[in-house]
């Protein structure tokens, strides 16, 4: 006969999660599935037939207002010529650089501010001070001090991102609970201890949202980067739209930066997601 | 034997929330302390796990003086405090970090099955009950194997019916290993079902007024007339705590004892 396991089953799956293995799946939260996203075309897709319906029934003009389906036709031939992927490739490709270097000076600034009251006294005033610089200002400098290729770009997208991750772990490092790092005093944690199994986990959830935040605000700030003299990206296609009279163009160009946009937070999200699977949020459960 | 001895503590604001307070605790005795609001019940339990530094006076656990938290002290608070990102399990072994694995997972898994809640074990605390969860909190300060126990009203946010089910839990727990235990509560029928000394302290500042024993085997009888003798005899020396003058000493720190 053989004897009964030591250990339960539910005992292991809850202590691996400690070590940083997977824990029970039942505890996992379920994803939104397949319905969610349907349900997210409908509002796009009913305002799209709406629209076409206007147009093809001579209700509104479509020359300066395309119909959807000359945007779409415009958006095809774009990916047929490849000349779409070269512009998304350009325009991802400045923002990844510029939310990798924004995110991580956020970061490490915002941990500095969050956990030294002296280097938030030193840091806090300017940075706040600055960030309510519109982007569009920075242009100039950057153009000057960077010059007119990516380097200006990538720094003005990382000033995008900068700030909202910056007073995202500022906030965070801030406001956590006092109980919970006493617990962790209790069981005599170092410092690294405390850090590791305390604090970095208590501001995860904060850290993702300011990233997200950041990603957003990096999608907003490489328009204006495009604007500086590019030859590639989705923001020089809203100006070679605009010069060349194309509002389909226009229109194509601002589709792509929302689906790429929202591709790029739906990826954060989804890479996030088990990290954050213990959070009890009102979403979870309604 | 834990020893608290002169234990003065005095806020930075100047407000004194404990003066000279002296506590002697024999191994595996259950102590509860009473008092009102504001007699320096948290504190004492605070300066007793090295989470807050006494102005004066010090404490000891077998003739080891501590100061800071220690090893030989575990303590669970008024509310569970697990930490939201671990599973009951990872919670219940958070002190245990150093430890092997198996021997880890061997203490939880005994842990968990003596407050109930062995299949729990892979569950994130936000689906656990409020009873639940501190007996979760429970089993973390024990887990160590602490030779002190502290308890901050530990039971104070729930229901009558799962505080009883909660003092068997956690004189299931005591009796396997007989830890010393201090637990701070507002229930005087709390106190007498649980402990073997009763201290009752009065405030501003907080000072030990009076201590009562109470001599009965467990689990007690909550209706028999010796346990409700006990009740009257605490409440007595609670409403002549804080009617007695600041300035005048304890009334009867050698205290009284009730058998039953």
């Amino acid at each position: 006969m053989n004897a009964p396991p030591v250990i339960s089953a539910p005992v292991q799956a809850g202590l691996a999660d400690e070590a940083g293995l997977p824990a029970s799946a039942a505890a996992g939260r379920r994803p939104a599935g397949w319905s969610g996203l349907w349900l997210g075309l409908v509002l796009p897709v009913a305002i799209a037939l709406g629209w076409e319906l206007a147009i093809r029934t001579g209700l509104i003009q479509g020359r300066l207002m395309p119909a959807p389906s000359r945007i779409l036709g415009t958006l095809w031939g774009l990916a047929a010529t490849g000349e779409l992927w070269t512009h998304v490739q350009a325009t991802l490709g400045r923002v990844l650089a510029g939310f990798a270097l924004g995110a991580l000076a956020g970061t490490v600034m915002g941990a500095l501010s969050g956990t030294s009251e002296l280097m938030r006294k030193i840091m806090d005033p300017t940075l706040q001070a600055l960030r309510s610089v519109p982007s569009i200002a920075w242009v100039p400098l950057f153009l000057l001090w960077l010059g007119i290729f990516e380097a200006s770009k990538v720094a003005l997208i990382a000033v995008g991102v900068f700030f909202p991750v910056y007073l995202g772990v500022a906030g965070a490092i801030e406001g956590i609970d006092r109980k919970l790092v006493e617990v962790g005093r209790v069981f005599r944690l170092g410092r690294f201890a405390m850090l590791r199994r305390v604090l970095l986990p208590a501001v995860l959830p904060s850290w993702i949202l300011s990233l997200r935040a950041g990603l957003g605000l990096g999608f907003m700030f490489v328009v204006a980067a495009e604007f500086m003299g590019a030859s590639e990206g989705l923001g020089y296609l809203l100006v070679d739209g605009q010069q060349m009279g194309r509002p389909d163009r226009i229109l194509a160009a601002i589709i792509a930066f929302a689906l790429l946009g929202k591709l790029a937070d739906g990826v954060l999200v989804a890479v996030t997601r088990p990290v954050l699977r213990w959070q009890d949020t009102a979403r979870s459960r309604l | 034997m834990f020893v608290v001895e002169r234990l003065t503590k005095t806020y930075a604001d100047g407000t004194r929330a404990l003066q000279e307070v002296s506590l002697s605790v024999e191994a595996g005795e259950i102590l509860a302390v009473v008092g009102g609001s504001g007699c320096g019940k948290t504190t004492l339990l605070r300066l007793v796990a090295g989470l807050d530094r006494a102005s004066s006076g010090a404490i000891a656990v077998d003739g080891e003086v501590l100061d800071g938290p220690h090893p030989a002290v575990g303590i669970v608070f008024q509310e569970p405090r697990l930490l939201p990102w671990l599973t009951v399990a990872g919670n219940a072994g958070f002190g245990l970090m150093d430890l092997p694995r198996a021997e880890r997972d061997a203490r939880v898994a005994d842990a968990l099955s003596r407050v109930g809640l062995a299949e729990q074990a892979g569950r994130w605390p936000r689906d656990l009950s409020g009873g639940q969860q501190q007996r979760v909190a429970i089993a973390r300060a024990l887990v160590a194997r602490p030779k002190v126990l502290l308890l901050d009203e530990p039971f104070s946010a729930l229901d009558a019916f799962t505080r009883a089910s909660l003092h068997e839990h956690l004189l299931a727990l005591w009796e396997a290993s007989r830890p010393t235990v201090v637990i701070v509560t507002h229930d005087v029928e709390e106190a007498v079902a649980l402990a073997d000394r009763v201290v009752v302290m009065r405030p501003r500042p907080g000072r030990v007024f009076e201590t009562v024993t109470v001599r009965a085997g467990r689990p007690r009888d909550r209706l028999a007339p010796g346990f409700e003798k006990a009740k009257r005899r605490i409440l007595n020396a609670l409403d002549r705590s804080l009617k007695t003058p600041a300035d005048r000493p304890q009334a009867d720190a050698g205290g009284a004892e009730l058998w039953w």
